[in-house]
């Protein structure tokens, strides 16, 4: 842990070459649709270079920036489970053949991803899911295949984006576990360099084919010094109590009505959150009949159908799927899988419509709670 | 294949149905039939009562359904409502032809927990499914039980599902049945009123008995608050739930009730611990 390396931007290059030559799709930052979005990357030339984002409530504009950095940005709009968990995938193929029907299950994809650039946060989200897809009775044998062969090149954070509220839900900025080497990127003379760290036997590995070097004491407390930067520049904060508790104690809180007041149910938060997992499925059939077969896709409690039972939807109401979303992910799922489900990554804060806030909305009811408990107090 | 075997493929690939055949075809109400079904090569699946099935009509979707048969032995049995498309496509399948199967799933009845107890069935319409399992263990070990009631009720008598058995359980001299309906017209002559009002004739002992009860959720609370106000803990009395459903592993989200998961934590509850979130609206 305390051993770390240098290398400069050739060595990146190296690494992205070394992935591929052991068979891994490499995916990293690109930029496209005026975004950084994940993508396969061959070259350095393909990484986001000098470009920032900036990020509000309800807005997202890439930015130059002032130096040359690769990795200059907070998080882009997608996240890692798009890869891992896909959007779309079909689950199996049926053939009738007389009174019979052959159902023949889709491999899980051979595939070997190698991720470049995974935040601290999404690391916390793919261990997240991990508990859901893989750590219970039942394996998804699609997610299970990709994210076994997984190599994970985590990048430290040099930049807090305006919505980033990491700090205050312990998940980052630093990459503390589940990498095969962390980067942090720093200033060195003569250009850009990253201090590497080593996260898996897998990751020691590939770091010594690589041109690096032993980092210094004092390169070590730059790289630090520039995690702790960005800690201390959080846009946002989750309130500092008990949130599994206090969502618990007010499923019939009238901000339930309010936000739902402002809330359009697009699903765009459920879309970009990296933690949440819910699917459905779709049967399809040829015209004779013969072939069907049936895809799952991402859904959203946001959604009608979402919980829909003969005679209609458990949830008609904006006020009651809000809930169900942020009571799921901020309480709930403390029940379900023991960690909470939000890593504080922001984007399902820039990325609605109309801005709403979960820390606000969280805050809102909190801040409530404490005005009633003045006024009990008083009387 | 064998039973052991069939369970095990279900395991590994529990997104991916079993092809089975409808052996069985009958009209149990206007609206509901109840299909037998043989799964391949003759394996037999284990199931607990209250335990339920995905079932697949293949080209139109999966629905999940209650298991309604004898865990004991004899073909695999689910009596469906015709209400969507998945469960129209069900009913409609004929003998010979083949249909999806995965499961078992979930968290049945309580039956160890209810040796030596007063056991209370309380069923609403097509709720007597996936208890009839619960009622043919009780009668075929009946002598682990205490005084097992039937209490039982349907919209009108045309909607009596299982008819000819309620009957003879009616004969019977070892469980006491009670059946209501809503609406009636002149020939019928049994009780007319919503379920609950038969819980006042039943007989139990309160401090020592288990109450099962599917139905309406609606139906099922109000039933519960009456078990209540009879004496019965919270934690004796246990619910069948009802959710979206689209993959009964606890992966897809959809049946999510406060920190439950329908399909994996359920759909057997206690009513102490569901009682606080069905009284909440839109949960």
């Amino acid at each position: 842990m305390s051993e770390r390396s240098i290398f400069r931007e050739e060595g990146l290059q190296a690494l992205i070459e070394a992935l591929s030559r052991r068979g891994f799709r490499v995916i990293g930052p690109t930029i496209g649709d005026g975004a950084i979005i994940y993508d396969d990357v061959e070259a350095l030339g393909d990484l986001p270079r000098g470009y920032t984002d900036e990020q509000e409530a309800g807005r997202y504009r890439l930015a130059r920036r002032d130096d040359a950095a690769l990795f200059g940005y907070a998080v882009g709009p997608q996240s890692w489970k798009r890869f891992l968990h896909q959007p779309l995938l079909r689950l199996w193929r049926a053939e009738r053949k007389g009174q019979d029907v052959i159902v023949e299950a889709e491999p899980p994809a051979t595939e070997k991803l190698a991720f470049l650039g995974v935040r601290a946060c999404e690391l916390h989200a793919i261990e997240i899911q991990d508990r859901v897809l893989i750590g219970g009775d039942y394996v998804d044998p699609h997610y299970e295949s990709k994210r076994e062969g997984a190599f994970i090149v985590a990048v430290n954070c040099g930049t807090a984006g305006g919505t980033c509220f990491c700090v205050s839900m312990n998940t980052g900025p630093r990459a503390t576990r589940g990498f095969d080497l962390a980067l942090t990127e720093l200033t060195l003379e003569g250009g850009n360099g990253f201090l590497v760290e080593v996260g898996s036997p897998a990751g020691a590995e590939l770091l010594a084919e690589l041109p690096s070097r032993p980092a210094s004491r004092e390169e070590m407390d730059d790289g630090d010094a520039v995690v702790a930067r960005t800690a201390a520049s959080m846009g946002r904060a989750m309130p500092a109590e008990d949130i599994h508790a206090l969502l618990m104690r007010n499923l019939d809180h009238e901000r339930w009505d309010e936000v739902a007041q402002r809330c359009l149910s697009c699903a765009n938060c459920t879309m970009v959150c990296p933690t949440c997992f819910c699917t459905s499925v779709e049967d399809h059939n040829d015209l004779s009949g013969a072939e069907s077969s049936r895809t799952r896709r991402w859904d959203s409690c946001f959604t009608m159908d979402y919980s829909y039972i003969h005679g209609g939807s458990v949830r008609p109401g904006v006020a009651s799927r809000y809930r169900q979303w942020m009571t799921h992910k901020l309480s709930t799922w403390f029940d379900q899988f023991g960690t909470s489900g939000c890593v504080g990554c922001g984007r399902c804060i820039t990325w609605c419509p109309v801005g709403i806030d979960i820390t606000e909305e969280t805050r809102a009811i909190s801040d409530s709670e404490k005005l009633l408990g003045a006024a009990d107090g008083k009387s | 294949m064998s039973d052991a075997a069939f369970a095990t493929l279900m395991h590994a690939q529990p997104m991916v149905p079993q092809v089975a055949h409808v052996r069985g075809r009958r009209k149990d109400t206007p609206d509901a039939w109840t299909l037998d079904l043989e799964l391949a090569n003759g394996a037999r699946l284990i199931y607990a009562p209250g335990q339920f099935n995905m079932l697949t009509a293949f080209g139109v979707g999966e629905a999940a359904i209650s298991v309604s048969g004898d865990p004991a032995g004899g073909p695999l049995i689910h009596t469906i409502r015709a209400v969507g498309p998945v469960s129209r496509a069900l009913t409609a399948l004929e003998p010979g032809d083949p249909i999806g199967v995965r499961g078992p799933f979930g968290v049945g009845w309580p039956m160890a927990q209810a040796e030596g107890k007063d056991v209370l069935l309380v069923a609403g319409g097509l709720g007597l499914a996936p208890l009839r399992p619960a009622l043919y263990r009780l009668l075929g070990e009946r002598a682990r039980f205490g005084r097992v009631t039937l209490l039982f009720g349907a919209r009108t008598p045309e909607d009596i599902v299982f008819r000819h058995e309620v009957e003879s359980w009616r004969a019977r001299f070892d469980i006491d049945v009670d059946v209501t309906v809503d609406h009636a017209a002149s020939e019928w002559h049994g009780h007319v009123g919503v379920v609950t009002t038969l819980i006042s004739r039943a007989t139990f002992d309160p401090c020592n008995a288990l109450a099962m009860i599917c139905g309406p959720e609606v139906m099922m609370r109000f039933v519960a608050m009456a078990l209540v106000e009879k004496g019965f803990g919270e934690d004796a009395i246990y619910l069948s739930m009802e959710r979206n459903m689209k993959c009964a592993i606890g992966h897809c989200g959809h049946c999510q009730l406060g920190p439950t998961f329908i399909c994996r934590d359920g759909p057997v509850f206690t009513y102490a611990q569901l009682k606080r979130f069905l009284a909440i609206k839109e949960l």
